[in-house]
């Protein structure tokens, strides 16, 4: 076997991946999470760590359209693949669940745009789940998550 | 930390076969829980499945489901015809974590993380799930019910990568799942449940009962024996045969026992 | 059904005045909440998003046991120590004590350790792995000596460490003579509750940036009270006031945890700021920030209470026990607002209440939102049910025949004479929830013989806004209202933002009080270098104490300029006159607290006027119980609460929603496993607060009695939603299964044992 067929990394290396539609490569360590190297190394703070176990979904981003726990990713992972965080939400859309109370810290809210979003862009989900079903990856201490229902409730009205 | 990233599984093999205590890496979701205070996993080698496309996804053919070592919660949630023809796989996958795990998490990263509260393990054994182990020795099969050897021990020798899970399809009469969590999302299991019936017979695994998901040959044989059973006490005595379970920080023995008995009792009577 | 609620609506909201009924909520126009889409796009920078330039992260070395000496402190030699900032007791330039009620609470273990998880050392280094590695690294050898772990036990002779008892407050409530009423007392009904402990988890964990800036010590972070901590780094680095700059960052909530604790993180990061030159970032992940940070206090209270057969209270003898943990810290006023509501908003004239907080060697138990009255209030309505269900009665009848009317006096003998139809807030959450129909629905549904049962369950509860007693005037709370020269205003108070919509509410308050545009309203950011002390943020008082002090220094500014009474534009042209005539001074209105006329507390005798009001709930809850699992799940819960004043619609339903939502947590998830004194299920995963599937719609509705001296007529809201659920979801449970559950959490393994036990103690075990 021959070495050249794969990488080995011991150290700091690149990974190229498509960041809220732009190309980026950042150099990390293999034992970085995407959630580090979004807020320690692209600046990208919007991304928040709650738990670092998966259990909060403070830290949801999107990874080939689909939300998971950027605590829970490693970074070499996402070579070649779509990330998206919550800098690529348009604030337009978050009307809704602004007017509604959706936030109130604020420390859960970002992993909660980008769910509610997610599930506002996948309404046939609502065939087989409840919102509260898709929604109970993100946990949120202050609104008791009324605020957040009525916010994409009062948001898919406004859907065409 | 060493990470090899192969292009193919022939590569990973090779890896594998060279090296000891390679750790593989699919979704993740097992290996990066509180990562960074857990320096001493730092030092390890770990090798990463996750451009290994060969081993993507969920393949239907005439006699079985082939899941494969990335498939996802996921990509099962999401197929239509799991739902229709082995629903209790949709049904366990919802119950773990949520969205973001289902989302990244696999079956065959459930299989080997061999958690005994497994959520994905106890559905794909009652279906009679084998998994399939590929070295550079070769190919091998192994019953998911014969998989477990004791907490945590496996019948995979550390050169193997489990590629592949096949579930064959078959025409069930009875098939229900059940998990007690502490919450009704994103708990870990106190007690789960499936039971099938099929022309080969009743399978009935547990989870969180005993130091692996296990089948349970007394309330199977009770089951097969087709004895009136007509309270949930009734079923205590197989149930203290087939199972061990644990006072932890999430539940007591007493609790699962008696809950299981009553859960698998609602279960046989339809509910 | 008809509403017995007279309906008085002004449609001017401007124009408040008690009318002696309840008024049906009138909502100002109010603006969105300010900083919300920040929130929403990820934009608001929390502590751990300050961009920063050559910092060190900060980390904490902590006991490894719960009681005893520290023999020996090992570092690992294959780490080179020299890389990293090492701090211990013996770096401190002041006295080794965290400045709160008492001095009890060292700063850095100077060489004993009180509780798990104290701290001994702090390290840093500008990598955070290597720092991770390096806390790994470090042994702390602790010769143990016997803890003392159960609050509910005397100590022995060897576990005592506080006094001659380990008691660390005594406090006691007296009113009429108790001995005699129970004696005569027809029926007597007594009761034992205990409540666990509760983590905070707001979502942000704890954090602190401190750094040197010229001869300024500054330090950013999350936190509810600014001036806490420049005392506390005042007493212990010796430095004056001019040499300290404390700023609050975002804070993603607080619920009382960041009240108290933030000091002490304050403290570590300066230390390690002061020693290596650098700014130092010490931010807690969340596994640290369970084990190591306050809890809500786990409670005991025994109730003896003597009754007529028609129900009527004759007396409430009540014993409450709270855990304190190894330190002082707020125990104290915790028992206090807990004994004070803990014979509840009912009217009875021999009234007994012992209050102990006892030392443990547990990690110190602090601030949590309702600080004492949600463990008390749970027992008093939970023992209210079993009163009733030893007479016979309809839950809701007894606590009708009961509340207090206008013109009765609280336990501490304070008169109440609000205004508040207590009995309607009642009925109104009876009818909301459709109480009767409910109750007769599950009585055929539980007789169906299937394997779930339903209950409803009710309680009825108050709370007291404000520090308690003489509180508020010793806090002086100050604040300032500046006029800018381009006529706009600039509201500077020391209190904080934390999802609670501080910084919404004061700039409603603001602008509608002078008549402005909103955004001609800013709020400043909490630095102590720039806004004066309007106190804490705590004890549901921003709004209602503070928003007052708005009001107030915005008449003052008028006052200043020559135009009182004026609003809109005439005020602005003021501000930009004056400005113009004074070029290059500040134009800074100040408003003061002054306690409200008439108001008097005695707090050596705990008597008279507790607070100046208190707001007043009725919740209902109905539970589907599953024989099977024993699990207990919420499918309704209605809560009905008289708070003064809403201020903002969306934000009032949120805090009650949350509070509910947090409440039900506590009583039917939320459960601290202790491990010598520390929890031994610090993660998310194994401590489990509610999810969105866990929960159902809370359903909220408000009643306003105008409050003469808190702002636009509100009253403390925050805390109140807090008191009520846990009883009203056990009193459902009750009523669902014929069992008298009398602790929280209320585990499906704890109602098992609870209504199986009896029958099955062979096969239960000891436990």
């Amino acid at each position: 076997m021959s070495d050249s067929a794969f990488a080995i990394h011991h150290s700091a290396f690149s990974v190229s991946f498509t960041l809220n539609g732009s190309p980026v490569s950042v150099d990390v360590d293999p034992a970085d999470r995407l959630l580090d190297t979004l807020r320690y190394r692209l600046g990208l703070t919007g991304t928040k760590e709650g738990c670092g176990e998966g259990e909060c979904g403070a830290c949801t981003v999107y990874l080939d359209g689909l939300p998971v726990d950027s605590c829970l990713v490693p970074t070499y992972q996402v070579q070649g693949r779509r990330v998206e965080t919550v800098e690529s939400l348009a604030p337009k859309r978050l009307d809704p669940l602004l007017a509604q109370g959706a936030t109130q810290c604020g420390a859960c809210t970002p992993g909660v745009a980008m769910t509610s979003c997610w599930i506002l862009d996948h309404p046939d989900l609502l065939a087989t789940h409840t919102v509260r079903e898709l929604l109970a990856g993100n946990l949120c201490r202050c609104t008791g998550y009324d605020g957040i229902l009525d916010g994409i409730a009062a948001a898919m009205q406004v859907r065409p | 930390m060493k990470l090899y990233q192969p292009k193919s599984t022939a590569e990973a093999l090779h890896v594998l076969a060279g090296e000891s205590g390679v750790v593989p890496v699919a979704g993740g979701t097992d290996l990066l829980v509180h990562w960074p205070t857990r320096p001493a996993e730092h030092d390890k080698s770990y090798l990463d499945l996750s451009a290994l496309d060969e081993l993507r996804g969920v393949r239907w053919g005439d006699h079985e489901l082939q899941l494969g070592a990335l498939a996802t919660y996921w990509d099962v949630i999401a197929d239509r015809q799991a739902a229709a023809e082995l629903p209790l796989l949709v049904q366990a996958a919802r119950l773990v974590g949520a969205i973001q795990i289902q989302a990244r998490g696999t079956w065959a990263g459930n299989i080997v993380n061999a958690s005994p509260a497994a959520d994905g393990v106890p559905v794909l054994m009652a279906y009679d799930a084998t998994v399939v182990l590929q070295s550079l020795r070769g190919r091998e099969e192994v019953p998911l019910a014969e998989f477990y050897t004791g907490y945590k021990q496996l019948r995979k020798a550390g050169d193997q990568l489990v590629v592949a899970i096949r579930v064959p399809r078959r025409a069930y009469t009875v098939e229900r799942f059940h998990k007690v969590g502490s919450r009704r999302a994103q708990a870990i299991a106190k007690v789960g449940l499936a039971v099938t019936q099929s022309a080969f017979g009743w399978r009935l695994v547990v989870a969180s009962m005993a130091p692996t998901v296990c089948r349970c040959p007394a309330l199977e044989r009770l089951l097969t024996s087709g004895a009136a059973v007509r309270a949930p006490d009734e079923l205590l005595p197989a149930i203290s045969e087939d199972t061990s379970p644990i006072d932890d920080i999430r539940s007591s023995a007493e609790y699962r026992r008696r809950v299981l008995a009553r859960v698998l009792f609602s279960a046989l009577r339809g509910g | 059904m008809p509403l017995p609620i007279q309906f008085t609506y002004t449609g001017d909201a401007a124009r408040y005045r008690c009318v002696g009924t309840l008024r049906w909520t009138v909502y100002s126009p109010i603006v969105q909440r300010l900083e919300g889409l920040a929130k929403l796009t990820g934009r608001e920078r929390y502590v751990d998003d300050v961009p920063l330039e050559g910092f060190l992260w900060g980390a904490t070395v902590r006991s490894p046991a719960p009681r005893g000496r520290i023999t020996a402190v090992h570092f690992d030699p294959s780490i080179d120590w020299t890389q990293f900032t090492i701090v211990d007791h013996k770096d401190l330039p002041g006295p080794n004590v965290i400045a709160l009620i008492e001095s009890d609470q060292p700063v850095l273990a100077p060489g004993y350790v009180r509780h798990m998880h104290e701290a001994v050392l702090l390290l840093a280094h500008p990598d955070r792995a290597a720092l991770r590695r390096a806390v790994a690294a470090v042994r702390i050898d602790v010769a143990a000596e016997p803890a003392a772990l159960d609050f509910r036990l005397a100590p022995r002779p060897d576990q005592i460490q506080y006094g001659p008892d380990n008691v660390l407050k005594h406090l006691h409530i007296s009113k009429g003579d108790v001995e005699r009423a129970l004696a005569a007392a027809p029926i007597v009904v007594e009761g034992v509750y205990e409540t666990g402990a509760q983590e905070h988890v707001y979502l942000e964990p704890q954090g602190m940036i401190a750094s040197v800036e010229g001869d300024v010590l500054v330090v950013r972070g999350s936190m509810q009270c600014p001036y806490y901590i420049v005392k506390a780094l005042k007493h212990t680095l010796g430095r004056d006031e001019a040499r300290l700059r404390v700023i609050q960052t975002p804070t993603g909530g607080g619920f009382g945890g960041k009240e108290e604790y933030p000091s002490t993180i304050a403290l570590h990061a300066a230390l390690l700021a002061l020693k290596s030159g650098k700014p130092v970032k010490l931010v807690y992940d969340r596994g640290e920030d369970m084990a190591a940070t306050t809890k809500r206090h786990p409670s005991l209270v025994r109730h003896r209470t003597g009754v007529t057969p028609d129900g009527r209270l004759l007396a409430q003898d009540i014993e409450v026990v709270l855990d304190g943990g190894a330190y002082v810290t707020l125990s104290p006023v915790v028992l206090s607002r807990g004994i004070i509501h803990a014979a509840g908003p009912y009217a009875c004239d021999h009234v007994r209440i012992d209050g102990r907080a006892m030392f443990t060697n547990a990690v110190p138990f602090g601030a949590f939102r309702g600080f004492g009255a949600p463990q008390t209030h749970f027992a008093n309505e939970r023992h209210m049910d079993r009163i009733a269900a030893r007479l016979g009665l309809d839950p809701a009848e007894l606590r009708r025949r009961n509340l207090l009317r206008d013109g009765e006096s609280t336990a501490t003998g304070q008169v109440i004479r609000d205004g508040t139809d207590r009995q309607a807030v009642l009925e109104r959450a009876l009818a909301l929830a459709d109480y009767d129909v409910k109750r007769a629905r599950h009585a055929s549904f539980n007789a169906s013989g299937t394997v779930t049962r339903r209950g409803v369950g009710v309680a009825t509860f108050h709370h007291g806004a404000g520090f308690t007693g003489s509180g508020e005037v010793m806090l002086a709370s100050r604040l300032h209202v500046a006029g800018l020269a381009d006529g706009t205003i600039e509201v500077r108070s020391a209190n904080i933002e934390m999802g609670q919509g501080t910084l919404t509410v004061f700039t409603a308050l603001a602008s509608q009080r002078l008549g402005i545009d909103p955004a001609a309203v800013r709020i400043a950011e909490a630095d102590t270098a720039r806004v004066p002390n309007s106190g804490p943020t705590v004890a549901s008082r921003t709004a209602m104490v503070v928003g007052r002090l708005v009001e107030l220094a915005c008449d003052d500014l008028r006052r200043r300029l020559h135009v009182e009474g004026a609003t809109g534009e005439t005020v602005r042209a003021a501000i930009r006159r004056w400005h113009l005539e004074h070029p290059d001074t500040a134009l800074v209105a100040e408003a003061a607290y002054e306690p409200p006329p008439g108001v008097v507390w005695d707090d050596v005798n705990y008597r008279g006027d507790a607070y100046g009001t208190f707001a007043w709930g009725a919740y209902v809850a109905e539970v589907e119980v599953d024989l099977r699992t024993y699990e207990t799940r919420v499918i309704d819960f209605v809560a009905v609460q008289e708070v003064g004043k809403v201020l903002h619609e969306v934000l009032a339903r949120g805090q009650v929603q949350g509070g509910v939502a947090q409440a039900i947590g506590w009583s039917l998830l939320e459960e601290c496993r202790w491990k010598d004194g520390a929890m031994a299920n610090a993660q998310l995963t194994n401590y489990l607060i509610p999810t969105s599937d866990d929960l159902p719609r809370i359903r909220v509705e408000f009643l306003e009695t105008p409050y003469a001296y808190g702002a636009q007529g509100a009253k403390g809201l925050g805390e109140l939603p807090m008191d009520g659920p846990a009883p009203a979801i056990l009193n459902a449970v009750a009523a669902a299964t014929g069992a008298d559950p009398c602790v929280i959490p209320l585990t499906p393994e704890r109602l098992m044992q609870m209504i199986e036990g009896r029958m099955q103690n062979a096969e239960l075990g000891t436990r």
